[in-house]
């Protein structure tokens, strides 16, 4: 089924809610994402790959307290769950696994 | 979610901090599901104070507008309540039996409703029966979408280039020989007809000459003959089945002869008869090859590719065949025959036009059908857009300022647990269903109108059917719901808003003037259309009747011209010689100042110079009879046969174009042109009269000599005194001299009014149109007057028991509506004159000024119609006795 695998970006959404812990909510996740990848993360993008993420259960949210910042708006962070947890080490597995049947690798070699 | 809402509302309410755009934050709300929204809302006020600091207010907003629209996504966007909708369901009942009992219970208001949207919609009906009936013409075709007519640009260096519907033989000969991706040509000529003899009967015809491929590329059956060869041989004729029995009665006309003329044709088919939403109508389909043995004999540019004035020329495309492959072809073909014209200075090419844009497309010369033009169609439909509109403001209007009434009731289904959706449904339902009612009236309205519109003009009768179908009847439902939902959308937007609480504690806490200004707006614009149309109505009937009176340069009173249908004009003259009242007789190839023209080319002394001259062939009595002006010069003086004249008279517009002796017309006398190969001699110079109708500037006219031209007329002047007894006797005179065919003989001034007859049909489909605008807009002010004076029954009682006088009184009631008046009269009469001023008139060489007296005229009668209105009613509530109405509070 399509909606166990990982993709690229949902991997990465995904691994920078990991990173930012308690304060992974959307508009925090485009920054650190733009941070690491320097590439635009548009918040429409992201936002609907949080959505998709919370229907395959890979992480919850929860409404945080309003505050006079974003016109009184609460934010909605995100957390990753169990199932998240598993779908990253399994994707990172997979990664390894495959970089370690590759003999040799070099960057200098592929120029 | 009180708490956010103060907290939303306070950051909305900082005036220094910019916001984002509320519109957008409005759609967010609308489409965004609940639980999703806040969030989202929250990352785009981030990201928009980000942007305020970063990039400015205006940018941030405009990416706050885009990040709005782009979260429009399947994931974000609410799913509709079907429960609303089911609510909706079972509430019809209650909502029909409140609607009807209201619309019992306010008389005047559902009459000035109902009236004014039945009349309007009829209108309507009628444009869409009329551009219906436009737009499936030439339906019936099988393969209509495919079929291509080809057209003719003729460009010539003294004339604008000309748009011919027609062609030449040669372009279709060519198409089928050398031009791939082409299914079938059909090639076909006008001008077949005459009368048509079998035994005894004797029948006049008009059709077409058509060539073997007719039937391959029109949808024609035939009942009987073969398609594929019914015209393929030459003497071949198809007839339609109301020619057959015209000729032939009850026979089987299948092979039998039928003679026209000296040639005798073989009936090689029955054809049904052709539909009325056809562009091609013909009683008869002689074969092309005909044509091939009776014309191109005799004239050897008959398939030379600038014999383009008689043949056209259609073609079908294979299925997903392009157009454009053939125009490209058409394109090079064009080039290769135009280098062979580049001695004559002219160049004709041929490109494509598809069939359905025949008949509601642009107009062409020599059309073969009747073309109506898309900016009728428009000024039609713009015109019951206006009327339609004006009938939904007052039903705005009304409901609106009637709207307290039903506040109640909308407060109790509010507090019993009503949404805001579902009284807006509720009154968009009522809207439409006295829409749908108005539907019923304006349908047998429509019926009435029907004939009046087709009896306005031949033209018409000729082109529109308007029957109904079952489609048609979709379309008028749909008119009907859309005014529906127009009209009712403002008030049920208005009632929907009401406050329950406020509206059960104290019905006159409704902020009813709130609208107040719309409401004006709305009369304004009424009366404002109102005024436009009646002041255009008046200028254009004073242009019309300019057009009628205008002197043309000669005299055409008592004047008959008399259709000599081939027959002799000296022995119909001697005939009609012996009727005593009549005085003179004079003979013309055609008839001038009703449109038609007749050319030739002319040439001085420089033979590169050439200039088409309007012509007319006249006989010796025509300059007296019509009394026309000399400026120099004689009548004719010789009466030569034909072919050997070598006189010629001409307008001072040809001394002008060539500049014959500097434009002196008595040394003009005696000089010599050249026209048709022939050296002619000037005898006259006539004074510049109008050829053409009096739209057109005046151009170069001359009068050739000729005492005898068979389809030419006999110009009769009669003495004025009893004239159905001199019709009578010119009637007998022309039976002796010609059995077969009525007499045609009309008198010159009606012929004028004939010619102009588009003019008057139009001051008549404008006239009716003022009379419905003004209609509805009077009803609708009438009802705002009604509606206020019984409103204000109170304040007026006071005021007179304080001691207002009546006069006092009526005018502190009418001063609103007054004003209003005055508004609308501002707007429109400036509008109207530029308008006419400098767009319509311009179109006219010869046209009367726009008078004040039209535009003051037509404020008069506005302005009376509605003081009648507001005095009436006004008074009528300054003389009520205070005492009745105070003592029951």
């Amino acid at each position: 089924m399509k909606g166990t695998n990982l993709g690229e970006f949902e991997e990465l959404v995904l691994l920078t809610i990991a990173a930012l812990v308690n304060d992974a909510y959307s508009v925090a996740v485009c920054d650190e994402l733009e941070k690491h990848t320097g590439r635009a993360a548009k918040l429409g993008v992201v936002h609907a790959v949080l959505n998709r993420l919370e229907e395959k259960g890979l992480v919850k949210s929860r409404m945080g307290e309003s505050t006079s910042a974003r016109g009184g708006k609460r934010k909605r962070y995100y957390e990753v769950t169990h199932a998240g947890k598993v779908a990253l080490t399994k994707a990172k597995e997979v990664r390894e696994s495959l970089w370690n049947i590759i003999p040799g690798f070099n960057l200098e070699g592929s120029l | 979610m009180n708490r956010f809402d103060s907290q939303n509302d306070r950051f909305e309410n900082q005036p220094d901090v910019p916001q984002p755009p509320r519109w957008a934050q409005r759609l967010l709300c609308w489409y965004c599901r609940p639980d999703l929204l806040e969030d989202l809302q929250g990352d785009l006020n981030e990201y928009f104070e980000r942007n305020v600091k970063a990039k400015g207010a205006r940018r941030a907003r405009l990416i706050y507008c885009l990040d709005a629209l782009k979260f429009f996504r399947p994931y974000t966007v609410r799913k509709p309540d079907f429960i609303n909708l089911f609510i909706h369901w079972i509430m019809i009942g209650s909502y029909l039996k409140t609607s009807r009992r209201s619309l019992v219970r306010n008389k005047l208001f559902s009459f000035i409703n109902i009236f004014g949207l039945a009349v309007s919609m009829s209108v309507g009906l009628l444009v869409i029966a009329f551009v219906s009936d436009l737009r499936s013409y030439d339906d019936f075709h099988e393969k209509k979408d495919r079929t291509y007519r080809v057209i003719t640009t003729y460009q010539t260096p003294e004339q604008p280039s000309m748009d011919l519907a027609s062609t030449s033989v040669k372009v279709g000969k060519k198409i089928r020989e050398a031009v791939t991706g082409v299914e079938d040509v059909a090639i076909l000529r006008n001008g077949f007809g005459g009368d048509a003899t079998v035994g005894e009967t004797n029948v006049p015809l008009d059709g077409l000459w058509a060539d073997a491929s007719f039937f391959k590329v029109f949808t024609f059956p035939l009942l009987e003959g073969d398609p594929a060869t019914a015209l393929k041989e030459p003497y071949s004729l198809v007839l339609t089945e109301k020619t057959a029995k015209k000729l032939f009665g009850d026979v089987d006309p299948l092979g039998k002869s039928v003679r026209m003329d000296t040639l005798t044709y073989k009936v090689t088919g029955l054809l049904k008869d052709v539909p009325k939403l056809s562009h091609l109508q013909f009683e008869a389909l002689a074969s092309f090859s005909t044509t091939d043995a009776q014309f191109a004999r005799k004239d050897p540019n008959f398939y030379n590719w600038d014999n383009i004035w008689q043949n056209y020329v259609y073609l079908v495309l294979p299925k997903n065949g392009d157009p454009q492959v053939v125009q490209t072809t058409l394109d090079k073909l064009n080039k290769q025959e135009n280098t062979q014209l580049a001695s004559k200075k002219i160049s004709i090419s041929a490109s494509l036009q598809p069939l359905k844009t025949i008949a509601l497309g642009r107009r062409m010369d020599n059309p073969i059908g009747p073309t109506m033009t898309p900016i009728v169609v428009w000024v039609l439909s713009g015109l019951a857009f206006v009327i339609i509109l004006s009938a939904c403001f007052n039903y705005t209007n009304l409901s609106i300022a009637r709207s307290l009434r039903r506040s109640r009731e909308v407060g109790i289904r509010k507090i019993i647990g009503a949404l805001k959706s579902h009284v807006l449904g509720q009154f968009m339902a009522e809207s439409v269903i006295i829409s749908l009612l108005a539907l019923v009236f304006s349908f047998a309205l429509f019926l009435f109108l029907r004939t009046e519109f087709l009896s306005l003009s031949p033209f018409i009768e000729r082109v529109v059917s308007l029957q109904l179908s079952v489609q048609l009847i979709f379309y008028f439902i749909g008119l009907a719901t859309l005014v529906g939902l127009a009209a009712g959308f403002l008030p049920a937007l208005f009632l929907a808003r009401i406050n329950p609480v406020q509206v059960l504690k104290d019905v006159s806490g409704l902020k009813l003037f709130r609208h107040i200004t719309m409401r004006k707006v709305l009369i304004v614009m009424q009366y404002t259309f109102s005024l436009i149309f009646i002041a255009t109505t008046l200028i254009s009937y004073k242009q019309y009747r300019g057009f009628l009176t205008l002197d043309l340069g000669f005299k055409t009173e008592n004047i008959l011209n008399i259709r000599l249908q081939g027959n002799k004009g000296d022995v119909l003259a001697k005939e009609l010689a012996e009727i005593p009242t009549v005085r003179e007789m004079s003979k013309s190839m055609m008839i001038t100042s009703l449109g038609s023209i007749h050319g030739t080319s002319m040439k001085y002394k420089n033979p590169q110079d050439s200039a088409m001259v309007w012509l007319n062939l006249v006989d010796e009595h025509y300059l007296p009879v019509h009394q026309h002006k000399m400026v120099a010069g004689t009548n004719f003086t010789l009466r030569p046969k034909k072919g050997e004249e070598s006189e010629i008279i001409v307008n001072e517009q040809v001394l002008k174009r060539f500049s014959i002796a500097r434009r002196n017309p008595l040394k003009a006398l005696g000089e010599q042109v050249v026209v048709d190969k022939k050296n002619l001699t000037i005898v006259g110079v006539l004074k510049d009269f109008h050829y053409g109708t009096v739209e057109k500037k005046i151009e170069p006219v001359m009068f050739r000599y000729s005492a005898d031209e068979p389809g030419g007329f006999l110009n009769v002047k009669i003495s004025a005194t009893d004239l159905p007894a001199t019709m009578e006797r010119i009637e007998t005179a022309w039976q002796k001299v010609d059995k077969v065919h009525p007499l045609d003989a009309k008198f010159y001034d009606d012929q004028i009014e004939e010619a102009y007859s588009q003019f008057s049909v139009m001051i008549k489909v404008i006239g009716f149109i003022t009379f419905l605008a003004i209609c509805i807009a009077s009803l609708g002010l009438f009802g705002m007057v009604v509606f206020t004076t019984e409103t204000r029954l109170k304040e007026i009682s006071i005021r007179k028991v304080l001691g207002a006088s009546e006069r006092s009184l009526v005018y502190q009631l009418s001063k609103g509506f007054l004003a209003l008046l005055v508004v609308a009269t501002l707007v429109a009469l400036p509008a109207t004159y530029f308008f006419f001023d400098g767009v319509v008139l311009t179109n006219f060489a010869y046209h009367q000024p726009i008078g004040l007296g039209e535009l003051l005229t037509s404020v008069l009668i506005i302005m009376l119609l509605a003081f009648v209105l507001i005095g009436s009613q006004t008074l009528k509530a300054a003389r009520k006795n205070p005492a009745n109405v105070l003592k029951s509070e």
